[in-house]
């Protein structure tokens, strides 16, 4: 303000609708430069091309796998497990209705198409998950043993995270009044053959 | 005749004028220093602001030696600490003077604060030098949370992986916009490599130019003090005020002999318990990062644990995030809050006592909460402590509106 009095005073004839529009323009045509020269250096902290080579798929053989057993495996630096269930695991999750957040997995961000059933998975006996807690990003204890726990009473077996106390079932359905917010995360995969599984990749002419 | 010593004074204060003419050394030093008059009334309390600049030199200084040393790489950071810790000469002790520097920051900063809540330093006219040291706060925080992350141990890797997911509770970028901070699918070398250059570089630098308008705007106004009245009101003859006294060398001595205290607590925690117990430097840190393995109980460092209480209290992610965030911003917001024609905790009401009773033990309680393990009633308390920390909050403008305050007193008290 009181710049624009004293050149008010020092010339009186200026044309201040100019003037207005000089500075206006000159920091219009500033700031879209100042916008260009910031990308590149926002851009900069973006995976790079070598972390995106380093985050491909990953394969894993499950030809051994017994039933009950998980195994742990990384892609993309997550912990991915993939567990063989049990004819009763399998069972015992139509029981569970009531106590999760999302039975059916309608969140459709949690898992691909081809995994949003009751058993999240391709096949049901077996279930590929991303083991990272969607709270805070812990990996859940697997507690496949029916019985009371510390944090349940009828516990049907699951996945218990220590960080802070979220509990999800043996198809990586979250439990309601927990921190963690949604099911536990399947990654894309497919079956390559019956004993070879690819994480990172979806069955053909699966989005 | 002229001596021979009184000639090299006059030299010297020839040298001296010589400087003034051409940069204010002298005027600065009058106006910050020799002529800055602060009230002589000042207690305890008020050793935390220099203390905390102390604290801040020591973390500069052992800073830059560790750099000296450190290895900002995934694979090669937690041996490179451990080789500062077993190789380099003397290393431990400036390690060790880094780690507890820390602790002691927050340690400092957090009484600081105090003092300001209960003397009301924060009120007007002092409002832009409390919203610039809760940047200062906020800063401070992201330094100690990068700086946490350097050595690359397993705390330091699942503390990192969970503050950088908080970021995914913002609705729709949320997942890009953990994947640009991380640089990578998860954390990692990327991740690890930019915090180290902004814990070194970016960090410090916005640090010291908060500190400096913080001061700025402290030296514009004029210090509160335990009575919270103006001490520029009353003036001598000479048009110095009667009831504050020149900061050097009445304040320095007295900043001398607190920071000779400190240094003595300082160099006891540093040399007798250096990791406090775990509560300084945390046990699971002594193992380097495993992105496969999970620590079973994660907690931040002990000066986080208030607002980490705060998000576990809420049963939602975003709503969590969104409290814990609130737990901090509603600083801020604190001068307009409080309506009290009283600076000072020792002319307010009843109802202002309280309530900074109550904030104070709820922030402590929250902090030993967020320790702990998050057991059902654990998770129980934090939540009413939770809501008596924003009680304070939401009160505090109707208790100052409607309360009694005592009159304050004309001349300061001692």
């Amino acid at each position: 303000m009181s710049d624009n009095q004293s050149l008010a005073s020092v010339q009186p004839a200026a044309d201040k609708g100019r003037r207005m529009l000089l500075l206006a323009g000159t920091g219009a045509v500033g700031a879209v430069g100042a916008g260009f020269v910031a990308w590149p250096f926002v851009a900069s902290w973006t995976p790079s091309e070598r972390a995106k080579v380093v985050g491909a798929p990953v394969e894993a053989f499950i030809g051994e796998l017994q039933p009950g057993q998980l195994i742990r495996l990384q892609w993309r630096g997550q912990t991915i497990g993939i567990l063989r269930r049990t004819d009763r695991m399998v069972e015992d999750l139509s029981q569970l209705g009531d106590e999760l957040s999302d039975p059916e997995s309608g969140n459709a961000d949690q898992q691909p198409e081809y995994a949003a059933n009751v058993h999240r998975s391709i096949k049901p006996e077996y279930l590929v998950l991303n083991m990272h807690c969607t709270h805070l990003g812990c990996v859940p204890e697997y507690i496949p043993e029916v019985g009371a726990q510390p944090f349940d009473e009828n516990w049907l077996g699951g996945f218990f995270c220590p960080c802070h106390k979220s509990k999800f079932d043996l198809a990586g359905r979250v439990y309601s009044g927990v921190p963690a917010p949604t099911n536990l995360a399947v990654p894309p995969y497919s079956f390559l053959d019956d004993d070879h599984v690819i994480i990172g990749v979806g069955p053909e002419g699966a989005a | 005749m002229a001596t021979p010593a009184s000639n090299v004074s006059r030299q010297l204060s020839n040298v001296g004028a010589w400087i003034d003419s051409r940069i204010p050394v002298s005027d600065f030093w009058k106006k910050h220093i020799s002529e800055y008059y602060a009230p002589k009334n000042f207690n305890f309390f008020y050793f935390f602001g220099s203390l905390a600049l102390l604290v801040l030199v020591n973390q500069l200084v052992t800073g830059i030696f560790l750099t000296m040393f450190y290895k900002p790489d995934a694979a090669s950071a937690f041996a490179s600490v451990e080789y500062i810790m077993r190789d380099v000469e003397w290393g431990w002790l400036i390690r060790y003077m880094h780690s507890t520097g820390a602790s002691f920051f927050f340690i400092v900063v957090y009484l600081h604060m105090f003092r300001a809540l209960m003397y009301g330093s924060y009120k007007s006219p002092r409002e832009l030098v409390w919203i610039l040291g809760v940047l200062i706060y906020l800063v401070l925080m992201a330094e100690a949370f990068m700086g946490y992350v350097l050595p690359w141990g397993q705390m330091s890797y699942w503390g990192a992986q969970v503050i950088i997911s908080l970021f995914g509770a913002v609705p729709v970028v949320g997942e890009t916009l953990v994947e640009w901070i991380r640089g990578d699918f998860f954390v990692s070398d990327a991740t690890l490599n930019r915090f180290f250059a902004l814990h070194v570089v970016a960090l410090p630098l916005a640090l010291l130019a908060l500190v400096v308008l913080h001061l700025a705007a402290l030296h514009e106004v004029g210090s509160n003090n335990p009575d919270g009245i103006d001490v520029k009101a009353k003036k001598d003859a000479n048009g110095k005020p009667l009831d504050a006294i020149p900061f050097h060398p009445y304040y320095t001595v007295k900043d001398i002999f607190g920071v000779g205290v400190f240094l003595t607590l300082f160099a006891f925690v540093i040399f007798y318990a250096p990791e406090f117990g775990g509560l300084f430097l945390e046990p699971d840190n002594f193992n380097p990062a495993d992105p496969l393995v999970t620590p079973q109980h994660i907690v931040p460092v002990w000066y986080f644990t208030p607002y980490y209480a705060i998000l576990r209290a809420v049963p939602d992610k975003l709503a969590g995030v969104i409290l814990m965030g609130a737990a901090i911003m509603v600083l801020f917001v604190l001068p307009w809050l409080d309506r009290s024609r009283v600076r000072s905790i020792r002319y307010k009401g009843w109802g202002s006592k309280i309530l900074l009773a109550v904030f104070v033990v709820a922030f402590i309680r929250l902090g030993m909460l967020g320790m702990a393990e998050g057991t059902y009633w654990e998770t129980i308390e934090s939540r009413i402590w939770t809501f008596a920390y924003f009680a304070f909050f939401i009160l505090l403008p109707f208790v100052t509106k409607y309360e009694q305050p005592r009159p304050e007193p004309e001349r300061v008290t001692t």
